[in-house]
């Protein structure tokens, strides 16, 4: 037997079928319209019967069984043309959604068509081509303008501009140098590198955000698992109401039109489908979202928390002004930045650079090291001991210089004090600067009605000042790890839905508590990926309501298909129970719904932040 | 055990997923599977002594739908 495509199929049967139909319309040659009708249906129903009985050999009765059903029945009963229609109808369906289908999940396909295929390494001194997954850690791996690069791992010699909108899907393109790291799925635009390999093959960062985004599109929603459990019933009961129905009236075409319906087709894809588009639609805008379950939960957001430090501000404190007593700037700097060496405080960083940048020699040695959790560092320096810290490790008295502090604190800065056994040497004032677009993100949250709340480590007035200029209604300070748990909780009882945003280094436990956790900034923070729902590769914090949007639009749109769906359903039953709905046209109007509902979901593909 | 992943050709319908579930389930040797449907992949882990991976691509052809590729 000749095998034609798929293709061949349609083309041909729409040509016996448009035959068929004015043959009938001219009431004449009947005999010649019968054959017609009967050769479509043996051409377009082929596939489907034989899918039907593949199938049944498992005793599972698909759509391709119903539809066999209804065919096989509508010939038994000289319907010819129903059955033609039907099966025509079915199969163009079918050919239709599976091309348009191919579209939604098309940004998904073409962000794995990014991964790197092969690449060029050094070994002994000689240039050969490898797959990308046989590099080998260490390998040296050259790369040219155009060409993508497969590893992660540190620039050895040249440089180069990298468009890195793969990870960050920031398109602008960066330029990096020796001793910059570079991330594999990139792809240089100009320039030349050689790279040492640190991480290879399925390890690379890139290829955990294929894994994820891969995992992400099946992972099933909420909704998606009720629809499957409610088309699981509804098939079934609408087969018997059919025989039910046949044995009432006795009227076959009724039993059969009843049986074509039966798959609720257009429901059942209306979740996955949305999922999926907008999973695509994040995925390409620099946006992972782990699964079904963590879009919809966005999109029903009612409060977002932020761990300040590394969202809203730059997570890069800075000294910002010294006050000192009975020494200079710089011996006070130096003397604080020797004990700062030694606690690995975010803060005591801030005040390392600040030596650094003056060139102060840090090589002397001090001793009887003592760092207290949650106060300062306590060591002896040239014979005297020093403490530097907050206000607890003091034991001095500071009443002379408590508004003095007390009025850095109100302009935000967090004072880190140095004091010797008896005097106040030096204040530090530090302040973490805030990222540009942060004011503007808490005015767009709060415009979609969410409320906006800040925990932060830093003391109450830090907290405060900053949460006055962002605008922020809640914000708590002086915050450990598990006090943010369970602020999570509380805002939880208050509010509902709570996204804890926090750039991934230390939030874990936050982020794994609240409803949502979103990790942002930090390409690679492999942490950030496992305990968050969703993942914002760039630092920019504006893709963060941007997020938020695509998920209420993504919700939306599968609302509106389940409600068109089952509004679709319900009017084609009760048409087939009061005889207006025949057999080519419920099934005409089930192909129509489930494109229909395909057809909304790929406008989601084309959303964009306006 | 084995562990494999076949890439189908775009799967329309959820209603194939019970099918090659349903097909899956009664294969003698097949532990756990998974039939994913945006992603058009079926995951399965069998044990190699009772059932060969060419047997399982096999069936899953019979049932309609072509394996493009498999890892």
């Amino acid at each position: 037997m000749f095998k034609l495509s798929k293709k061949q199929i349609i083309y041909t049967s729409l040509f016996t079928i448009s035959l068929a139909f004015i043959f009938k319309q001219l009431n004449e040659f009947n005999f010649y319209a019968q054959i017609f009708m009967l050769v479509t249906t043996i051409l377009a129903g082929t596939s489907i019967f034989k899918k039907a009985f593949s199938a049944l050999r498992y005793k599972i009765i698909g759509i391709d069984a119903l539809v066999t059903i209804a065919v096989i029945g509508a010939v038994l009963i000289g319907e010819y043309w129903e059955a033609a229609a039907v099966t025509f109808l079915f199969m163009l369906g079918d050919y239709l959604e599976s091309r348009t289908l191919e579209k939604t999940r098309s940004s998904i396909k073409a962000l794995l068509d990014l991964a790197p295929k092969v690449s060029t390494v050094l070994r002994d001194n000689k240039e050969i081509v490898v797959s990308f997954d046989q590099v080998l850690v260490n390998d040296k791996v050259i790369v040219r303008p155009g060409e993508k690069i497969s590893v992660d791992g540190i620039i050895l010699d040249g440089n180069a501009y990298i468009n890195q909108s793969s990870i960050t899907g920031e398109s602008i393109p960066v330029y990096k140098s020796i001793n910059e790291s570079v991330f594999s799925g990139t792809t240089i635009e100009s320039g030349y590198l050689i790279i040492q390999a640190m991480k290879v093959g399925d390890d690379t960062t890139f290829a955990h955000i294929l894994q994820l985004v891969e995992d992400a599109q099946d992972s099933k929603a909420k909704t998606q698992k009720f629809i499957e459990k409610f088309s699981a019933y509804y098939t079934p009961s609408i087969a018997i109401l059919s025989i039910f129905m046949y044995l009432y009236t006795n009227d076959i075409e009724l039993a059969l039109t009843i049986i074509v319906i039966a798959c609720p087709g257009a429901l059942v894809i209306s979740t996955p489908v949305s999922i999926v588009a907008g999973i695509g639609n994040g995925a390409k805008n620099g946006i992972l979202f782990k699964g079904g379950e963590s879009i919809e939960k966005l999109g029903k957001i009612k409060v977002v928390a932020f761990d300040k430090t590394g969202t809203l501000t730059l997570g890069q404190p800075q000294v910002i002004t010294i006050k000192t007593f009975g020494i200079t700037v710089m011996e006070a700097l130096k003397i604080t930045a020797l004990g700062e060496v030694f606690s690995e405080h975010p803060l005591g960083k801030a005040i390392i650079q600040k030596a650094n940048d003056n060139k102060l020699n840090l090589s002397d040695k001090i001793s009887d090291i003592e760092i207290i959790t949650g106060q300062g560092i306590r060591f002896s320096y040239a014979g005297k001991t020093y403490k530097v810290g907050n206000r607890l490790i003091t034991n001095i008295n500071l009443n002379e210089y408590e508004d003095d502090i007390r009025q850095e604190e109100l302009k935000g800065y967090t004072v880190i004090l140095l004091s010797d056994e008896k005097h106040l040497l030096s204040l530090f004032m530090i302040a973490d600067t805030l990222r540009k677009d942060s004011l503007d993100l808490v005015k767009q949250l709060r415009k979609h009605h969410i409320k906006v709340v800040m925990l932060s480590g830093d003391n109450q007035r830090t907290a405060e000042t900053i949460s006055k200029q962002l605008t922020i209604d809640e914000y708590y300070g002086s915050l450990l790890p598990e006090n943010k748990v369970e602020i999570l909780h509380q805002l939880k009882k208050k509010y509902g839905l709570v996204a804890m945003v926090g750039d991934g280094v230390n939030d874990a436990p936050a982020l794994a508590s609240s409803d949502i956790g979103i990790a942002m900034g930090q390409a690679g923070a492999d942490v950030a990926m496992e305990t968050a729902d969703v993942i914002l590769l760039s630092s920019d914090v504006k893709k963060l309501a941007y997020a938020l949007k695509l998920s209420r639009k993504t919700v939306y749109t599968l609302t509106l298909n389940i409600i068109f769906a089952l509004t679709v359903a319900g009017f084609l039953l009760a048409g087939v129970l009061i005889k207006t709905v025949n057999l080519s046209l419920g099934m005409l109007i089930h192909e129509l719904s489930v494109f229909i509902v395909i057809l909304n979901a790929v406008g989601l593909l084309k959303y964009r932040d306006k | 055990m084995q562990n494999r992943i076949y890439q189908l050709e775009t799967v329309t319908c959820p209603s194939c997923i019970k099918k090659i579930e349903g097909m899956l389930k009664q294969i003698e040797g097949v532990d756990m599977y998974e039939v994913l449907f945006n992603s058009s992949r079926v995951k399965v882990v069998f044990n190699e002594e009772q059932v060969t991976s060419t047997l399982i691509k096999a069936k899953i052809h019979q049932l309609g739908f072509n394996v493009l590729s498999e890892k």
